[in-house]
């Protein structure tokens, strides 16, 4: 189990156990979290799994994924450096502990 | 070595279940809720004899199947032709019929093109033409839907957005139809597709040149790219192509069976026109439910497993989107029609790299369908029998007469 702790906008916390290979959409999904949408199911169609990765993590998920720019420009919420579509941040044992923030909006 | 439907054929692993069914057979693709059921209850996979492929039809094996574009390919094919030992029926797609890196380029121009924010800037002429079509039919005492709304809608709006100089309605829809025929065996609706094409085929690579579009459209969002030299301008011409195959019949279709899964559900109708924020999870539920795409396949590109059972390189495998969309594993009430499920994950746009990069503009074409018809229709009535068309891949209405009853 990988660890995800998913922090909404207005603060609140809810730490998940994700399963390795599963990405952290899905993971929020299945969970029925508030605040990822996920319309599109993972293909990268709609941003509405934009999320925040916390600094502490950004190096450990790494570059954004071919495409992902061009979709995270759709994003209802404001695009930063740490902006990812949580759809393409697949669980590994290494993202154990992972925290990402979740935009005020996703549509 | 003798093919079968132009792939190799295989010997099923121990333990695969054998089932001497023709998912094929025209009953079936008209009414394939029993067959559904039984390839889910057979197991995760299934070896169908009588062309030697083997089936998925659970949800789980089946999104496993459509996430795993590493074991599970496109490149040789969609359909049950193996393109690496049969020479394909037209040239490939360059989107759905490769892999990657190949499919990454592509998808990427695709994605762009066809963006949320490209739809919603459509948003407004698909509401326009949608109150003219509406109130039209509004005006009838019965009306075939199929015809009159259906096909109608994407046949106007469409190739406007596209920006297509030429317009024929009718080789519009067609064109899907038999590019989705193709994807089946080599039966009477296979063949049929294939004699049409001859006809539509042309038409079509024509009206996708450069000098046959408009310079606003996302037809010449794809032929920029080619100024830009991320692509050739052929190619720019055979994505403008996917555009014609994948955009317009899906789209009907989408559309007649979101119809009659309202006009056989009146109080659900009701309840989307007392809260209009229902129309989106409206859409998904009509996806899941009536699967427009109801089988695309793949071809192992090696020696794997599904489920843990072995499967060999070469094998060609249907998923069968409209089993694991009813699979009541996944879904709980499966054969209940309700607006507000949200059933996210569902595979009616398929999953994985391959999901529809026409989603958005699906979806935005329905929508306007029906906030306008929540509007302005007080109920829809069944004016006769729905009747379905078989089609080798899609799920589709081929008569569905309707009566709509105004505020
Ligand atoms: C309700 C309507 C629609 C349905 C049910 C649908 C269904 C699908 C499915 C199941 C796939 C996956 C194919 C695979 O994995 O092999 C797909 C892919 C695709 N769709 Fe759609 N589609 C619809 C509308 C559209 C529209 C409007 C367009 C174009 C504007 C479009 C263009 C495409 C393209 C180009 C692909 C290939 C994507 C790729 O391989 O990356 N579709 N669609
Ligand atoms: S779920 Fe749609 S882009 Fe991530």
């Amino acid at each position: 189990m990988v660890k995800v702790t998913y922090i909404a906008h207005d603060g609140t916390e809810t730490t998940l156990d994700g399963a390795e290979g599963d990405s952290v959409m899905a993971t929020a999904i299945s969970a029925g979290l508030d605040g990822i949408v996920g319309e599109c199911g993972g293909s990268m169609m709609c941003a509405t799994c934009h999320c925040y990765v916390d600094d502490a993590w950004s190096d450990r998920t790494g570059p954004r994924k071919d495409g992902e720019d061009d979709m995270l420009d759709c994003a209802a919420d404001d695009v930063k450096d740490t902006s990812r579509l949580s759809c393409q941040i697949k669980l590994t044992a290494e993202l154990d502990g992972l925290v990402v923030h979740l935009p005020s909006s996703q549509l | 070595m003798t093919l079968i439907e132009g792939h190799k054929p295989i010997t099923p692993a121990d333990g695969i279940p054998v089932w001497d069914v023709d998912p094929y057979d025209e009953a079936i693709l008209a009414n394939p809720d029993a067959y559904y059921a039984k390839l889910r209850e057979l197991g995760p996979v299934v070896y169908i004899p009588r062309y030697s492929i083997l089936a998925v039809g659970q949800y789980a094996s089946a999104h496993k199947l459509f996430t795993n574009h590493e074991n599970f390919i496109s490149s040789r094919g969609v359909g049950l032709n193996d393109f690496a030992l049969e020479e394909p029926w037209r040239p490939p797609s360059i989107i759905l019929e490769v892999d990657p890196p190949d499919h990454t380029r592509t998808r990427r121009i695709m994605a762009k093109a066809l963006s949320p924010k490209v739809v919603k800037s459509l948003a407004d002429m698909f509401r326009a033409e949608a109150e003219i079509i509406v109130d039209d039919l509004l005006r009838e005492s019965s009306f075939e839907a199929v015809t009159g709304l259906a096909e109608r809608f994407p046949v106007t709006v469409f190739p406007k957005a596209v920006g297509m100089r030429d317009v024929h309605h009718r080789h519009l829809v067609d064109y899907g139809s038999c590019v989705f025929n193709a994807m089946g065996p080599d039966n009477a609706l296979r063949r049929q597709a294939l004699e049409r094409n001859a006809i539509i085929g042309p038409w079509i690579m024509a009206a996708c040149a450069r000098d046959r579009l408009t310079d606003d459209g996302l037809g010449a969002m794809i032929y920029a790219e080619a100024d830009a030299g991320t692509i050739t301008e052929a190619e720019a011409a055979m994505l403008v192509r996917s555009f014609l195959s994948a955009g317009v019949d899906t789209t009907v279709t989408g559309i007649g069976n979101a119809l009659w899964c309202l006009a056989n559900n009146p109080a659900e109708w009701d309840r989307l026109r007392a809260d209009i924020t229902l129309a989106r999870p409206a859409i998904e539920e009509t996806l899941r439910f009536t699967s427009p795409v109801h089988t695309f396949g793949r071809t192992a590109a090696r020696d794997t497993e599904i489920a843990g059972y072995p499967v060999e390189e070469g094998s060609k495998i249907i998923c069968v989107l409209g089993a694991a969309n009813s699979d009541p594993e996944k879904w709980g009430d499966p054969g209940t029609f309700r607006i507000d499920r949200r059933p996210l994950g569902h595979m009616a746009f398929g999953a994985g790299i391959h999901g529809c990069v026409g989603q958005n503009i699906a979806r935005g074409e329905i929508e306007a369908i029906l906030s306008v018809m929540a509007e302005r229709v007080a109920r829809i009535e069944p004016a006769g029998d729905a009747v379905w068309r078989p089609n080798n891949a899609i799920h589709a209405l081929d008569q569905l007469p309707l009566k709509f009853i105004p505020n």
